[in-house]
């Protein structure tokens, strides 16, 4: 594996890169100069300070607190990146607790539950990492969905209770086509996996020089993983959103339209 | 006892309050216009009724019964209401008419379409295939599917032209006529005087006026006669 190892010059040499992508945007006057710079730096800090405490997480030593209070805060700072990405969604942040909690429990308990994995540091937190990063778009993309459903089909929505249906009924197509928009594009992507792209878990196994029929079943694991993560945490909000949407009388609650930006 | 009563109603919402302290009563039968310039507080006041709005003070009494003591899923099929424009669901007719009532066999929903006077042929139409006033007539139906005890109308002819618009008012007329008492909110002077057996001027918030329409012109209140004088 040491071929592939990448030196302190390897990454400077790759800086070159970045440095294409500031050229271009010079060129075509786009004004994207300094972001790009100050997102490629922040994240090689980001990157080492993370790899550095991983080190310390996942050594065969450590104790499972320290993997599980990984886990914790990983979820909690993912919640309240949905909390500050859907700021006109009530209680944004505990509905994305509750997902998170709900998914854990569903796919780490299938993962180390079943024995797929051994339970260890090494295995639950990265796999911890992929549970939560690849449902969070999905989250917000159906919270928010949801809401701007409820609020611009007031009118509808308002018809159905006039005729008595309870609430949870009189929300149904509107947070099934906010799940289907949710859930379509995870749907789109695990079918296209290996044809149209090579996803980033066996890219990384073959580059540190796994086997690529190993790395495919870690890979498949994983796109389970995430399908089974992405589907969870968008039911738990959808369903929780819906529920806190209406009154216990059955009226829908007012959803005032947020300033166009 | 009126059908509703309301005794020292307000509505507070974030845009202020909607309605001061109103105590006033909607008899068992025959048309009742709510009648005011927009923006007074008609529309809270009929939605009151069916619950989809709730008072921050007072009561409201359905048949001498306080409506939150009511289950509102029952208390809305008891008081239909049809609103402002007509709004159908995907599907067909026979659709909408399902969700009303879901499960009655075809004979059902075209007795429901022929109290509204259209065919039973409209079941297999488009919902969104059809013209303004047959949706809002559809949207009667729907209503009727319920067999509701009461009609809760709000500006129901607002979207509409007048060939439609007087077609709906002879239905509603129709309907009280046949024992089914009709709530109409209008901002429209001529159409309340077409239309009300009874009458409450709402302005600002407030009713400034209940009862006979005849008796209207001769009452003495200063923002009543305004009302009338000034949307004549």
């Amino acid at each position: 594996m040491i071929d592939t190892d990448v030196t302190g010059a390897g990454v400077a040499l790759s800086l070159l890169l970045v440095a294409v992508a500031i050229a271009l945007s010079w060129w075509q006057r786009l004004g994207l100069q300094r972001p790009l710079a100050w997102a490629s730096v922040r994240a090689v800090v980001q990157l080492v300070v993370v790899g550095t405490a991983l080190t310390i997480v996942i050594d065969e030593g450590s104790p499972p607190a320290l993997w599980w209070t990984w886990v914790v805060v990983m979820v909690l700072f993912a919640a309240e990146t949905v909390h500050r990405r859907a700021p006109e969604v009530p209680s944004a942040r505990w509905l994305a607790l509750s997902a998170y909690g709900a998914a854990s429990a569903v796919t780490l308990g299938v993962l180390f539950g079943l024995g797929v994995f051994p339970l260890e540091g090494r295995t639950l937190v990265p796999l911890s990492g992929m549970m939560v990063g690849n449902s969070m778009n999905a989250t917000v993309l159906v919270a928010r969905r949801i809401v701007e459903e409820l609020r611009d089909k007031r009118p509808e929505v308002e018809a159905r209770l006039a005729l008595g249906q309870p609430s949870r009924e009189a929300a149904r197509p509107y947070v099934r086509a906010a799940l289907r928009t949710a859930l379509t594009p995870q749907i789109e992507t695990t079918r296209a996996v290996g044809l149209v792209f090579l996803p980033g878990a066996m890219t990384g196994l073959i580059l540190a020089g796994v086997e690529p029929v190993d790395a495919v079943l870690v890979q498949v694991v994983v796109m389970y993983l995430v399908l089974g993560a992405v589907a969870t945490t968008t039911v738990t909000v959808a369903v929780g959103l819906a529920r806190r949407l209406f009154t216990s009388d059955h009226r829908l609650v007012r959803l005032p339209r947020p300033a166009d930006a | 006892m009126g059908l509703f009563a309301l005794e020292g109603v307000g509505v507070a919402t974030e845009r202020g309050q909607v309605l001061h302290d109103v105590t006033a009563e909607i008899p068992a039968r025959g048309v009742t216009v709510l009648v005011g310039p927009s923006g007074a507080g008609k529309s809270t006041m009929l939605r009151l009724c069916n619950r989809l709005e709730v008072a921050t003070t007072g009561r409201v009494l359905f048949h001498g019964e306080d409506v939150v003591t009511i289950d509102p899923l029952a208390l809305r099929r008891r008081a239909g209401m049809v609103f402002q424009r007509p709004t159908l669901f995907g599907g067909t007719v026979r659709d909408n008419l399902a969700v009303a009532l879901p499960g009655a066999d075809d004979a059902t929903y075209a007795a429901a379409l022929g109290r509204a006077e259209l065919p039973s042929t409209f079941l297999d139409c488009p919902a969104d295939e059809i013209s303004g006033g047959e949706a809002q007539r559809v949207c009667v139906a729907r209503t009727l599917v319920t067999d509701p005890e009461v009609l809760l109308m709000d500006e129901p002819t607002a979207a509409l032209d007048e060939r439609p618009r007087f077609a709906l008012e002879r239905l509603a007329r129709h309907f009280a006529d046949e024992g089914v008492p009709v709530v109409w909110v209008t901002h429209q002077l001529d159409q309340m005087r077409r239309l009300a057996d009874h009458l409450l001027v709402v302005i600002a918030g407030r009713v400034r006026y209940a009862g006979e329409v005849g008796a209207l012109d001769s009452h003495g209140d200063p923002e009543v006669s305004a009302f009338v004088g000034g949307a004549r």
